[in-house]
């Protein structure tokens, strides 16, 4: 490779690193943080476990669970989608 | 752009062309590519963040000292709230790895992708982003310019306008009467001037005895409107008066050294008055040449890129976002959505097709929440509503759920300012 280590550096990181392709949030996830974080009512997301946020939406989408918010939220994803989205935070670490 | 000819390409394959397309270029030369955010609020400030944690070279520029949110300032113009509650530095922000220049932008080249800045100098791009909120249309309604907004504040922008409302409300007579105007859409926070005139109400029945609010409507529809009404039945029956367009709710005239409103069909003398006019993108949205002939910035429901001027993004109220509402939990959303995709676009790999979630809580009363929540996608080139998800509170909530939904709101609020600000 005969670019300038910059740019190349930076390159790297973009499609390995934080913002890279094996880390972005699938579609829907990084909306959920705006309200799920540490400290705040309604919870946080990251590091639970994936099936029970997987059983969460199942239940808010099947109206099984009570809910004021998280059922209308819910039914706007599928399972598959749902799925991504739980395994997107089980696999960060809590915080 | 070059792609790699592999369908599966590999992660060097993927480096090499993303190197290739990027460092082609003659402008970057070595550089990494720089991205410039304008506008340090809910959208602005998120995106900048986003680009940051991806190892973006991203500098945040942004005029103002502090930052005083509108979302919840309706509570300080009724007195529940300080506005110390709503105001934020910026101080971590410029320890969130990024570079934050506090000055104001002038001026945007699109062709040569450069920023200037009111002190002279200039912050060369690789890809902007524009969140610069909105303009107040003092052009719009005879008689309604930035003076007239001293006698009659819109208290749309929050700060000083938020405690001239609150100081004339609270000097305003017994028995006195408030008109409230709302604009017709889109404008910023659709549910916000029936939460204030909801607010208002709770003041006037339990500060001001025989006080009328007169709420002047520019359209017949509004959100989340059958709780809104339903609550003004329960709670202030004798306090608001509705008058929406097809009524004459429309305002035509203000005449604010005699504190009279006009409308087509009447002509209402007012002890307080709140406008709250017609609004379009922030200046420098149209300087950039993003905006359209509506005011406001069509955009690529993907990457938010401007569908007018390659190269520039715009998220947040000055975006036309489809059927996503003008809101602090919206422009949020946006920008996390918007700094992946200029990651993703900086890395020469194309952006995935995002999915975004708006909810807003309302208070009807103290203690008494309200909410609308929606989740959208791209659909047709715009960002609309995912069948069968979303929607508004149910009208039969009981007490206690109220009560959640108004503490849901407020730790909402907590959050995001954190997320954000914090």
């Amino acid at each position: 490779m005969r670019t300038p280590l910059p740019g190349l550096a930076l390159l790297a990181a973009l499609t390995t690193g934080a913002g890279g392709a094996e880390m972005r949030p699938p579609p829907g996830a990084s909306s959920c943080t705006g309200c799920h974080a540490e400290g705040s009512a309604m919870g946080v997301l990251a590091g639970r476990p994936e099936a029970e946020i997987v059983g969460a939406l199942d239940a808010f989408r099947g109206g099984t669970r009570p809910a004021t918010i998280m059922n209308r939220i819910a039914k706007g994803f599928d399972a598959q989608e749902s799925q991504a989205i739980a395994a997107w935070f089980a696999a960060q670490a809590p915080r | 752009m070059r792609r790699a000819a592999s369908p599966e390409p590999t992660r060097r394959a993927v480096i090499g062309a993303a190197a290739a397309s990027v460092l082609a270029r003659p402008a970057l030369g070595g550089t990494p590519p720089r991205v410039v955010v304008i506008g340090a609020g809910f959208g602005g400030a998120t995106a900048a963040r986003g680009l940051a944690a991806g190892g973006v070279d991203v500098t945040l520029v942004e005029a103002s000292e502090r930052y005083i949110a509108c979302t919840g300032s309706n509570a300080v113009v009724v007195g529940l709230r300080g506005i110390d509650a709503q105001t934020f530095g910026y101080d971590a922000l410029g320890r969130a790895g990024l570079r934050f220049v506090r000055a104001t932008a002038t001026g945007i080249d699109a062709t040569a992708r450069r920023v200037s800045l009111g002190d002279g100098t200039a912050l060369p791009y690789d890809r902007l982003i524009l969140s610069p909120g909105i303009d107040l249309r003092f052009d719009a309604i005879p008689g309604y310019d930035a003076k007239a907004a001293e006698a009659m504040p819109h208290a749309w922008k929050a700060g000083e306008q938020t405690l001239r409302l609150a100081r004339q409300l609270d000097a305003m007579p017994e028995g006195g009467t408030v008109v409230l105007s709302a604009p017709a859409n889109p404008y910023r926070c659709p549910p916000g001037p029936y939460e204030r005139a909801s607010l208002i109400a709770h003041f006037l029945k339990t500060r001001k005895p025989r006080a009328k609010l007169v709420l002047l409507d520019a359209k017949d529809t509004f959100s989340k409107q059958k709780l809104f009404e339903a609550a003004w039945a329960r709670l202030y029956p004798d306090v608001i008066e509705y008058v929406p367009l097809a009524a004459g709710g429309a305002v035509t005239e203000v005449d604010p050294a005699g504190m009279v409103v006009r409308t087509d069909f009447a002509e209402y003398k007012a002890d307080v008055a709140c406008i709250i006019p017609p609004q379009r993108a922030g200046r420098i949205a149209a300087q950039a040449g993003c905006a359209d002939r509506s005011g406001w910035c069509p955009i690529d429901p993907v990457t938010f890129e401007s569908r007018l001027v390659p190269g520039i993004h715009v998220i947040g109220d000055a975006a036309i976002a489809g059927a996503m509402p003008k809101s602090a939990f919206s422009a949020n959303s946006q920008g996390k959505v918007c700094a992946q995709a200029v990651i993703d676009l900086l890395a020469g790999r194309e952006p995935e097709s995002p999915k975004l979630i708006n909810t807003c809580w309302s208070l009807v009363a103290p203690g008494h929440g309200i909410s609308i929540a929606g989740v959208f996608h791209p659909a047709d080139g715009l960002l609309a509503d995912v069948p069968g998800a979303g929607g508004i509170s149910p009208l039969d909530a009981p007490e206690d759920v109220q009560a959640r939904e108004a503490a849901y709101g407020e730790s909402w609020y907590q959050t995001i300012t954190r997320d954000v600000f914090g």
